[in-house]
């Protein structure tokens, strides 16, 4: 298939970007997309251009580390899916594609298609874990865990930490992201004595990094690679209701 | 180089106790006066920076990727081992050990394996407190599975993602002590030397992958946790940065590299469809399970499949090959990963192969999804199911998938004694990144449990009988010389990857290498072959240096500078790997050489002069390394030909 990109190229975070066209000839339809970004690189650095920085790791969509803006979809046309799980397939001979990052004040963009998301990792360090030091844990089977939490937690796990949900968003809110993790912890016995602090300091955190407000529109939920549910969103909102509430509650 | 184990005296399961009890601690309020640096992030790195942390250590982190939850353990899939017995099947500790060694093919060493085994029980428990996902059954219990090479249920799992829910308890356990202080991180950020001061490791240098910038980090003691070299054939399992750099580099400052050659070939991945193939992508070997591996019993009905003159559905049960439950019945299609993936090799060596390359067998679920019901198949292996038609577009509900063996795991790696020491004091290895307990092939849903045994159980103790021997004064700081050298070296490198301005682009000369190695040093190896492969390998380093291409500038972000030197490291170790290859004159495990094989093609071992590790030693560029030679005791189990009959 021919193929035409434009892809947003940015030196640095201090220099403007802008979109520049690529012309492809031989894009086979079982390429992934991040492979066809491979063959433009090829082609571009044996031209002496520079080829075009794109984050990428796994290329089996569970690192979140992928992150492009396709079309105007986060990750692309397909739903449920990473960009690295995208193939050529779901594109058709002459087909013009937009690529571009994820746009968030809160991901400023470092070079091109890559932009910095350590925003989460502080979200997560405010208080994404259950306080127990190596080697003060009790049998495993002692906490006993019926199926059905240990599946709902696991739905609310899978997120991959990628940013989609904050590209989808029109206020680049990080809810779906910060309660897919208030809620995992929520739902099981273990994370149960933290909880309202947890829910309390992850949403502070979130929002000092400037994330937007959440208008529950669902963007969020429809373009998540892994389908995270709205209702983790609806948990949280509980969560730090009932956190604020409290009269327990020592964070203030 | 006198290579000491330090294996413990001492009755096999009293030894880790007792030399638990030998080494010296580092008193509560000394733990804030020493500085440990861990490179990489992934369960071995992430486990350790948070359990040193936890205990009053101060730790820097480093990983290359943006976060450390994007380590490479995030993609694990089927599961996790440990000798719980919840299943009531006759587990135990010893017997996790025996599978072990068995499964390595006795190339491991006693004392580490039954460590790594009883502590496998603690693992489980420290991650469910974290609030890890398992699965579960009705009850509330937790749930098992089998995998390839043990006859017992006994892999934990939390649906095909289990590394990653592994790895994010350790990341939250990392967070919660980069918030209290304890660990800073460096994500973004590649170690690209070690600095030996006096003998002992001192520090890293490292540069910054956002700003071009290099540094030097001053530590006591310095954990090399950088995961393994898979890449080094180009396409495997592993993601995209996975690299040896780390290792090597540490390798070059005087740390021995134990067994390189020994590869582990998964049998279960996706197979090659075109040139611009990136990687390749595992099936967990979970499937095997309920999966059946077959082929055409003609070649002629092979043929007609490749050309997509008939359809594997045409084919009745008398027209095909289920190989391994042939060869092998009592462990069927579960038999350990080397016999799996060399028995599709030759089954596609007889003209039997399928797909339009001829390159892939079939794993068949027709007959679970009749037995079990579409719904239960659809719970255990969904998204496996649902990851393999996104990549080839075929329904594996409908049609059987095509498989093919790929690199997937190193055994080999940095040597390391029994406290987890690199031939350096006060370097340390752990992961995949050290050679220690997966002899010549590593069980299934055993990386994972290694990776946290290692971080979680073992380091915690033995770094302090290190830290309590040396004191807090040694230590070097940044400005000295033998940083300030390191720093200019590798600035030096840098500069010299810019300045060659060639024709070819990193990534074709990594593809190369690839080749030659997957040709050479594969599944397969011949003496002959591999004197090939070393001309050609040396061939390829030549033209490395004269010929390769790198763009844009030293001071800013660089993905082809960064892989520039990733593929400088690879070309080296492909010529050790094919050296270490060459020198074990048997067969045992992953490394198959075609001159050494039983009669019905099984490996066959050369106990009498090979029941040894292999440690090299470099010895200046361009320079045959020097073979350390670590013999193997076994007083707890009898060397036999392994059978899976
Ligand atoms: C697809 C797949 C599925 C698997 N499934 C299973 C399974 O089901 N069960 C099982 O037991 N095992 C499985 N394995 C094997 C297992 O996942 C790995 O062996 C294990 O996770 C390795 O962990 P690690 O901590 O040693 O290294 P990794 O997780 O690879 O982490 C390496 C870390 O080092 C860092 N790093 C590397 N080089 C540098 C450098 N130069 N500078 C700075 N940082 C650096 C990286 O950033 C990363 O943080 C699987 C492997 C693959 C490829
Ligand atoms: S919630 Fe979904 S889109 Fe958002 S970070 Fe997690 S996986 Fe990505
Ligand atoms: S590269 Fe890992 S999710 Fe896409």
């Amino acid at each position: 298939m021919k193929i035409t990109l434009k892809v947003w190229r940015q030196k640095n975070s201090n220099t403007p970007g802008k979109l520049v066209e690529y012309q492809l000839d031989n894009v086979s339809e079982d390429m992934s997309f991040l492979e066809m970004f491979d063959v433009l690189n090829d082609s571009l650095t044996r031209k002496g251009e520079e080829p075009v920085a794109f984050d990428h790791d796994c290329r089996e969509g569970i690192c979140g580390t992928c992150s492009m803006y396709i079309n105007g979809r986060a990750h692309g046309p397909q739903t449920g899916a990473t960009t690295c799980q995208l193939h050529m397939r779901s594109f058709n001979d002459g087909d013009t594609i937009v690529v571009e990052p994820w746009r968030a004040r809160a991901f400023p963009i470092i070079k091109d298609l890559i932009v910095d998301r350590l925003a989460f990792d502080r979200i997560i360090q405010a208080g994404g874990y259950v306080s127990v030091n190596t080697g003060s844990a009790v049998d495993a089977n002692e906490i006993l865990i019926p199926r059905t939490i240990a599946d709902e937690a696991m739905d609310a796990a899978a997120c991959i930490g990628c940013g989609a949900c904050v590209a989808a968003c029109k206020n680049a809110s990080a809810m779906l992201f910060v309660s897919a993790k208030v809620s995992q912890l929520a739902i099981l016995p273990q994370g149960k004595s933290e909880h309202k602090e947890r829910a309390e300091r992850m949403v502070a955190q979130m929002d000092s990094e400037g994330f937007g407000a959440c208008s529950f529109t669902g963007a969020c939920s429809v373009e998540c690679p892994k389908s995270i549910s709205l209702d983790h969103i609806a948990r949280l909102n509980r969560e730090y209701l009932g956190a604020k509430l409290s009269s327990d509650n020592i964070q203030g | 180089m006198k290579l000491e184990s330090k294996i413990p005296e001492g009755p096999l399961a009293e030894k880790w106790a007792r030399h638990k009890f030998a080494l010296k601690l580092v008193n509560p309020a000394n733990k804030r006066k020493y500085d440990i640096i861990v490179v990489g992030t992934g369960l071995a790195g992430a486990s350790a920076a948070a359990s040193l942390a936890e205990l009053g250590y101060n730790v820097k982190a480093f990983c290359y990727q943006d976060s450390p939850r994007r380590a490479h353990s995030i993609a694990a899939q089927g599961g996790i081992n440990a000798a719980k017995n919840y299943q009531n099947d006759g587990d135990s500790v010893f017997r996790l050990f025996y599978d072990t060694i068995k499964g390595g093919d006795y190339r491991a060493r006693e004392g580490n394996v039954y460590r790594l085994a009883e502590v496998s029980v603690n693992i489980i428990d420290q991650c469910v407190a974290q609030g890890v996902p398992f699965a579960r059954e009705y009850g509330g219990t937790l749930a098992n599975r089998s995998f390839g090479g043990a006859q017992v249920s006994r892999t934990f799992y939390a649906r095909g993602q289990t590394g990653q829910q592994l790895l994010l308890g350790a990341y939250s356990a990392l967070s919660r002590q980069v918030a209290n202080g304890k660990v800073k991180l460096y994500t973004r950020t590649e170690m690209l030397d070690l600095v030996v001061e006096d003998g002992k490791a001192r520090g890293i240098v490292v540069r910054n992958l956002i700003t071009g910038k290099i540094e030097s980090h001053s530590g006591h003691a310095v954990l090399l946790c950088t995961g393994g070299y898979g890449n080094v054939f180009y396409l495997s399992t592993n993601a995209m940065g996975c690299n040896v750099t780390a290792a090597w580099r540490a390798h070059k400052k005087g740390a021995l590299f134990g067994n390189p050659c020994f590869t582990q070939i998964h049998p279960t991945c996706i197979p090659v469809s075109g040139h611009y193939q990136s990687k390749l992508t595992l099936m967990s070997e979970s499937l095997r399970n309920d999966g059946r591996v077959w082929v055409p019993k003609t070649k002629e009905d092979a043929e007609k499949i490749r050309k997509g003159q008939i359809k594997p559905s045409d084919l009745g049960e008398e027209a095909r090959d289920y190989f391994l439950e042939r060869r092998y019945p009592s462990f069927g299609n579960l038999v350990p990963r080397d016999v799996a993936s060399r028995n599709a090799k030759n089954m596609c060596d007889e003209g039997r192969g399928v797909a339009k390359t001829g390159l892939a067998v079939y794993l068949d679920f027709a007959d679970a999804i009749k037995r079990d019901g579409l719904k239960t198949i659809e719970a255990k292996y969904g998204n496996l199911f649902e990851m393999y038609e996104k990549i080839t577009g075929e329904n594996p509900y409908e049609t059987p998938m095509m498989i093919y063996p790929a690199v997937h795991y190193t055994m080999g790696g940095l040597w390391v004694d029994y406290n987890l020491m690199t031939s350096i004091p006060g370097l340390y290895a752990l992961g995949e990144a050290n050679f220690s307990d997966h002899g010549a092939n590593r069980l299934g849903a055993s990386a994972l449990m290694q990776g946290l045994a290692d971080g979680y159980f073992v380091i915690p103790y033995t770094v302090g009988d290190y830290l309590a021997t040396i004191g807090p004064a040694d230590k070097l700081p940044v400005d000295a010389p033998a940083f300030k050298e390191a720093e200019q070296k590798i600035q030096a490198q840098v500069n010299k990857f810019l300045s060659i301005q060639g024709e070819r682009p990193v990534d074709d000369l990594h593809k190369e290498l690839g080749h030659i190695m997957w040709e050479y040093c594969g599944m397969s190896r011949s003496a002959d072959g591999l004197k090939i492969a070393k001309q050609k390998i040396q061939a390829l380093k030549k033209e490395f240096w004269t010929n390769s291409k790198v763009l844009g500038d030293a001071g800013e972000m660089n993905q082809g500078l960064e892989q520039a030197g990733r593929v400088a490291d690879f070309i080296e170790l492909g010529e050790l790997m094919v050296d270490d290859a060459l020198n074990r004159n048997e067969s045992c495990g992953g490394h198959f050489r075609e001159e050494y094989q039983t009669p019905d093609g099984e490996a066959l071992r050369d106990d009498a002069n090979y029941t040894y590790v292999a440690a090299w030693e470099y010895q200046g560029e361009d320079k045959p390394e020097l073979l350390n030679k670590e013999p193997l005791e076994f007083e707890n189990v009898k060397l036999t030909q392994r059978s899976y009959k």
